[in-house]
């Protein structure tokens, strides 16, 4: 794997009142690894990504990416440097077919100002996107009416039809099946193929499973970081968090 | 050419034959009822694609209708130019008071663009001694000629209707076709999302208010060039109401619903009046049984049970 760094953040903090959410976080992701980030539930993991995509601004620190500092950048301007966020609670245009909500997705990668690509290129392109996720075959269908596990698939998608750099990814497995999440583990090993995959999860299983690397993050600081074998080790990752 | 294109020139088309065909009176009524389905096209915009509730569009209408009226009487312009100033008036109001009110979202939306609307209308009233406030004034006749032709003989007003209305329909289904109009209902169906897929929702909100400003003010200079009068209460609150309903009975989101609920909505209001003086009463009874069995209005249920093409 290259050492290249791909997002860094320096000093990042974000304060809700009183409550200190991400508490001055240094941290550090190559390029083309799968990361995980776990830790107790308020322990700050989706303001922490919410302070990279763009969604929040931060009380104080910087996020790098890709070189460049993107603390100022609103959350459209990520997007299209490469930073993708799939929402934790599903998130998809639900009255719409599975091809219109990727095509949104691929479109503004294809968009020339508010111009818009040529429809066969367009349409391609969401159809080879969802071919990915294993949902072609039913793309004509309302994404309102897809079961919960497919809707969490089509969310990837839609993360993918933008051809992300970084891709994060916020507990994508809650709430699928084992044999869902078994496929949806490949699905990801797929994707990091092409992208640096930041992924919050709860299973462990999963996380074992996939991360290259793991960041433990308790009450808004990072506790641990390292390869899952050493993270299971760490006797201070099992006091907070796997309950050992 | 697809069905639905083929549709929508049909209707420009029967639109054209009808001018032949219809008594005085009904063809009449028919320029008028396409000038202000200009208007409700340019609010569907807004309300039907990208999901912004405004209450604030007499405004847009009636910068239109000043800008085309004023100009002709104390400037004597000629009336293309008037539909140009007309054009410009709406798209800077609604620019201008788009980069303030939407900074606000839904209610308050409303609630704000209410009030710039009010403060719009009192302003016309404050400079009573040039707009002649609510009386309103009456344009000459030498402002209101198009090519040597007079905007007051009927066959002249009901093709220039005709164009106006058909360059905003045609416009607003340009719209709804492009990469742009899908980035509308985007956002009208979920705005966060939206916004994480890479989109500029401010911006996009800005320009679709931008062109719908610029369309109301189309149909606000076309309304006092082809009728010849210009006076407050087209930039009263009536005005903004107005519009809301013909969306919501023709069908929002629909580029055929504003022209066909500001066509079923007008003749509701003449017939009814024609026999009784609670005309307003059976106008009730009709949206009451529109929202029961159109909650989508009239084109927007059909779209959803027979006709899913319909743009």
């Amino acid at each position: 794997m290259a050492a290249v760094t791909l997002l860094e953040t320096h000093g990042l903090t974000r304060r809700f009142g009183g409550l200190t959410a991400v508490d001055g976080v240094e941290f550090r992701l190559q390029e083309g690894e799968i990361r995980a980030l776990i830790g107790p539930n308020g322990a700050g993991k989706t303001t922490f990504v919410s302070l990279i995509s763009g969604r929040l601004r931060p009380t104080a620190g910087r996020v790098i990416f890709a070189g460049e500092d993107v603390t100022r950048l609103p959350a459209h301007a990520r997007v299209m440097r490469g930073i993708a966020y799939t929402f934790q609670i599903t998130s998809v245009f639900a009255r719409m077919t599975l091809l219109d909500n990727v095509r949104l997705a691929v479109q503004r990668r294809m968009m020339q100002g508010w111009r818009g690509p040529d429809a066969a290129a367009l349409d391609a392109a969401a159809m080879a996107v969802l071919d990915r996720v294993g949902l072609a075959a039913r793309a004509t269908e309302t994404a309102g009416n897809l079961s919960y596990g497919h809707q969490r698939l089509l969310e990837v998608a839609m993360g993918l039809g933008l051809s992300p750099r970084l891709l994060i990814l916020d507990e994508p497995t809650q709430g699928l099946s084992d044999a869902e999440i078994a496929s949806f583990t490949a699905l990801v090993r797929e994707i990091a193929r092409e992208a640096t995959v930041l992924l919050i999860e709860h299973n462990m299983g999963v996380v074992m499973d996939l991360a290259d690397r793991i960041t433990v993050m308790e009450r808004g600081q990072i506790l641990a970081e390292g390869p899952p074998a050493a993270i299971r080790a760490d006797a201070e990752v099992q006091r907070a968090y796997l309950g050992g | 050419m697809s069905r639905a294109v083929g549709l929508h020139l049909g209707l420009l088309a029967a639109l054209a034959a009808a001018q032949f065909l219809l008594p005085d009176y009904h063809h009449g009524n028919l320029a008028r009822i396409m000038v202000l389905a200009a208007f409700a096209s340019a609010y569907n915009i807004t309300f039907g694609y990208a999901g912004m509730l405004s209450l604030g569009h007499a405004m847009f209408f009636g910068a239109g209708l000043y800008a085309a009226g004023l100009a002709a009487e104390f400037g004597g312009t000629a009336a293309p130019l008037g539909l140009v100033l007309g054009v410009l008036a709406g798209a800077i109001v609604a620019t201008v008071v788009g980069l303030l009110a939407l900074r606000t979202t839904g209610v308050s939306f409303m609630i704000v663009t209410l009030m710039f609307a009010q403060a719009g209308f009192l302003t016309v009233l404050y400079f009573g001694e040039f707009t002649r406030g609510d009386e309103g004034f009456v344009l000459a006749p030498a402002a209101r000629t198009v090519l040597g032709l007079s905007l007051a003989d009927p066959a002249t007003r009901y093709w220039a209707a005709l164009c106006v209305f058909g360059a905003v329909m045609l416009g607003s289904l340009a719209l709804a076709r492009s990469a742009f109009g899908r980035v509308l209902a985007a956002i009208r169906e979920n705005e966060e999302r939206t916004r994480m897929l890479g989109y500029d929702v401010f911006r996009a909100k800005l320009m679709a208010l931008a062109v719908s400003g610029a369309m109301a003010g189309a149909a606000g200079a076309a309304y006092a060039l082809l009728f010849g009068y210009v006076g407050a209460t087209f930039a009263s609150i009536q005005y903004s109401i107005l519009p809301l309903l013909w969306v919501l009975m023709g069908g929002a989101a629909t580029v055929l619903g504003p022209f066909l609920g500001t066509l079923l909505m007008f003749y509701l209001i003449d017939i009814s009046s024609s026999f009784t003086t609670a005309h307003m009463m059976i106008v009730g009874f009709a949206l009451i049984g529109l929202i029961l069995f159109f909650p989508k209005g009239i084109l927007g249920t059909l779209r959803e049970r027979a006709a899913p093409w319909l743009p």
